[in-house]
């Protein structure tokens, strides 16, 4: 491997040991073994193929949720509405899914689609307030997180619209129709492969195109872009919807490829994974798929090492919070395993620009 | 005729004239429940208030938090394990206790989002997240379900909690009361004080802060560990209302508080109607949950703060201008 890779690689790799050495020193203060605990964790997620289907099942919004961070960060936007929008793109596809019937090669994409739209029309809102009241996307994202929480919430209540009339006191959507379902090969979730295309393709926009190009410039200095003629306002309305958009695609795959349904309180929790999964990448939308199976294999193996090693499937958060900030503080890394101080580990990302602008 | 700023001035006045009036309507028209939406209000604006000065004094000094969900629940949580296993000491004494650790917690995680933001020089949004992160996934992991702590008083101020309409506003738990004195404090400390004095330039100017002698690095710490120590109360607020810790308890609270002050224009007195706003809006929402007055279903009650927040910030939050050095880390000539 060449060097200015393996420069480039090092950083995450010793960030996510340290992690998982937080993780073990939690384990051991519970009174638990941590070798036990990880072993579960990785027989859990890699052990077999109904493991690994699992593993894959869980990546793919994993995937799509730092896609969507990621491609915000390219614009200097910090999307923490993966959540929100995720809920929103799930329910709708399902509801898509389930109310009509058509031919496999429209109703599938159709129902995609349509979850991916509904998340953005959320981003649109988001680009709309900070490109013209300069309201700051932070807020606005966690706020939507609430609203389509609580609306995904009615739709699937007891007098919702949407809901399974037939299961009762469960808040649920009906199953999708055949058609709108992400087929499986061989036990294997065929949506992964759609969350890699995802990923191929932003790549080729963001790092390829005119338009990558004014979306990076407008994220490292908007007067700048705003100076050489770059609609900068229209950028960051337009990376809202695409980022928006990605994670409404996630949740729709979990809809159409994992639960068939939807059901709401599944996979909270999947906004923030998303934020860690796009730093461990350093933005990159090709390094975001290994990070999210990095992560995606975390939670698929808690429960066993719940069941095996009796430790808290909650763990998996801390770690990923100490990920989280030893990827952020390349200092305290190189203090640690004295790592020499170059270029590669040096570019961190700045975010905070203040609430105004 | 008056000038057009003298008619400017007056604005406000007209404005809490209004709410007045609407107030005594509403009284007239359902006063128990009038009445409960008051007690409600000042009950959910406490929380808000102390988040939202957590947030102020760490943007006047110069550093954004978006981290005071994370401490408010890391300080319940500590509270509630410190409470519930002094429980066999009495009952003031293990709130007493509870207290100190809930503030104590909270104020050691503000110190180390000041080391990540002022020594780590680490993007501030990423601390704030990874505080998030870390207080929801922790809390749970080491949540023992089935304990209990001792349940807080009310405390009713004599007189006033006798007098109509205002009655139930003035019996509330004790940290409720501390909320609105914290305010006060804050606000006077700010801009009348000279901590306030040095707080306010190490946000705006910290190297010109630093050629008159400010230690602006050391005042970015102490700052950063009193406003947790504030975040902590707030989280408290929330065990005195619940008496138990809950998972994911705050709910959003610690970033409707960052709305707060920003709809407070970052002066603690504009923080302090802030959260009356949104906790009116907060009280109205419970109690037509509670009463069921309308055939709305309650998930959209629900929303009403977030919505009002979203739209707050749209219309009133342009005007508000953040300390110019807030979110940058400063690095001496």
């Amino acid at each position: 491997m060449k060097q200015r890779q393996w420069d480039a690689l090092r950083l995450p790799l010793i960030a996510v040991a340290l992690g998982l050495l937080v993780g073990c020193i939690l384990i051991v203060l519970a009174g638990n073994n941590p070798a036990t605990a990880y072993w579960a964790l990785v027989k859990g997620s890699l052990s077999g193929v109904t493991e690994l289907g699992r593993t894959l099942d869980k990546a793919t919004p994993l995937v799509m949720g730092g896609l969507a961070v990621a491609v915000a960060f390219k614009a200097g936007l910090f999307n923490i509405g993966g959540q929100g929008q995720l809920l929103l793109g799930a329910a709708v596809a399902a509801y898509f899914g389930f109310r009509f019937s058509m031919p496999t090669v429209i109703h599938l994409p159709l129902a995609m689609a349509m979850g991916g739209l509904a998340a953005g029309l959320l981003g649109w809102l988001v680009g709309v307030l900070k490109a013209t009241r300069g309201t700051h996307e932070v807020i606005t994202t966690i706020m939507l997180n609430f609203v389509a929480a609580n609306l995904t919430d009615w739709l699937t209540s007891r007098d919702g619209p949407w809901k399974d009339p037939e299961s009762g006191a469960i808040a649920r959507t009906p199953l999708v129709n055949e058609s709108a379902e992400i087929p499986r090969l061989g036990g294997l979730p065929t949506g992964f492969l759609v969350a890699v295309l995802a990923a191929g393709i932003c790549w080729w926009v963001f790092e390829k195109t005119n338009f990558g190009f004014e979306v990076r410039t407008t994220g490292l200095n908007p007067k700048a872009a705003r100076y050489a003629g770059i609609k900068t306002q229209r950028i960051i309305v337009t990376t809202m919807v695409m980022s928006a958009f990605l994670a409404g695609v996630g949740g729709a795959i979990e809809t159409q490829g994992v639960a068939g349904r939807f059901q709401p309180g599944f996979n909270t929790g999947l906004g923030f994974d998303g934020i860690t999964i796009a730093l461990l990448a350093r933005t990159n939308p090709l390094a975001v798929v290994p990070a999210a199976l990095l992560i995606g294999a975390m939670d698929a193996g808690s429960t066993l090492m719940q069941a095996e090693a009796d430790v808290a499937p909650e763990i998996i958060s801390v770690i990923q919070a100490s990920i989280l900030f030893f990827i952020a503080a390349p200092s305290v890394v190189r203090f640690i395993v004295r790592m020499r101080s170059d270029a590669a580990t040096d570019d961190d990302m700045r975010l905070s620009s203040g609430w105004g602008a | 005729m008056a000038s057009p700023t003298n008619t400017k001035r007056l604005i406000p006045w007209f404005a809490a004239a209004l709410v007045l009036a609407a107030i005594v309507a509403a009284w007239s028209w359902k006063s128990g429940d009038t009445e409960a939406v008051l007690g409600r209000t000042v009950r959910a604006a406490a929380p808000l208030i102390l988040g939202g000065l957590c947030g102020l004094i760490g943007e006047r000094s110069g550093i954004v938090n978006i981290g005071i969900e994370g401490q408010m629940l890391i300080s319940a949580f500590a509270g509630f394990m410190a409470s519930s296993y002094t429980a066999g000491m009495g009952t003031l004494a293990s709130l007493v206790i509870g207290i100190l650790a809930g503030m104590i917690a909270a104020a050691l995680t503000g110190t180390f989002m000041g080391w990540c933001a002022i020594s780590l020089k680490m993007d501030q949004i990423i601390a704030g997240t990874v505080v998030n992160i870390f207080a929801a996934g922790f809390t749970s992991y080491a949540f023992i379900q089935g304990r209990t702590q001792p349940t807080y008083p009310q405390w009713s101020v004599p007189v006033l909690a006798d007098l109509p309409i205002v009655g139930k506003v003035f019996s509330q738990g004790p940290l409720t009361y501390v909320a609105f004195v914290v305010v006060i404090i804050v606000q006077f400390a700010l801009f009348r004080s000279r901590w306030g004095l040095r707080t306010r330039a190490v946000g705006e100017h910290p190297s010109a802060a630093d050629t008159v002698g400010i230690d602006v690095l050391r005042l970015r710490y102490v700052n950063m560990t009193i406003a947790g120590s504030l975040a902590g109360i707030a989280g408290m607020l929330l065990l005195q209302s619940a008496s138990v810790f809950n998972r994911g308890m705050t709910n959003g609270i610690g970033f409707i508080a960052l709305a707060v002050m920003l709809f407070g224009r970052y002066r603690p007195f504009g923080v302090l109607l802030g959260g009356l706003v949104l906790g009116f809006f907060n009280g109205l929402q419970a109690q037509l949950q509670f009463r069921q007055a309308f055939d709305i279903p309650p998930q959209f009650f629900g929303m009403i703060p977030f919505v009002f927040t979203i739209a707050v910030l749209a219309f009133a939050g342009v005007s508000a201008r953040p300390p110019a050095a807030a979110g940058v880390p400063y690095e001496k000539e």
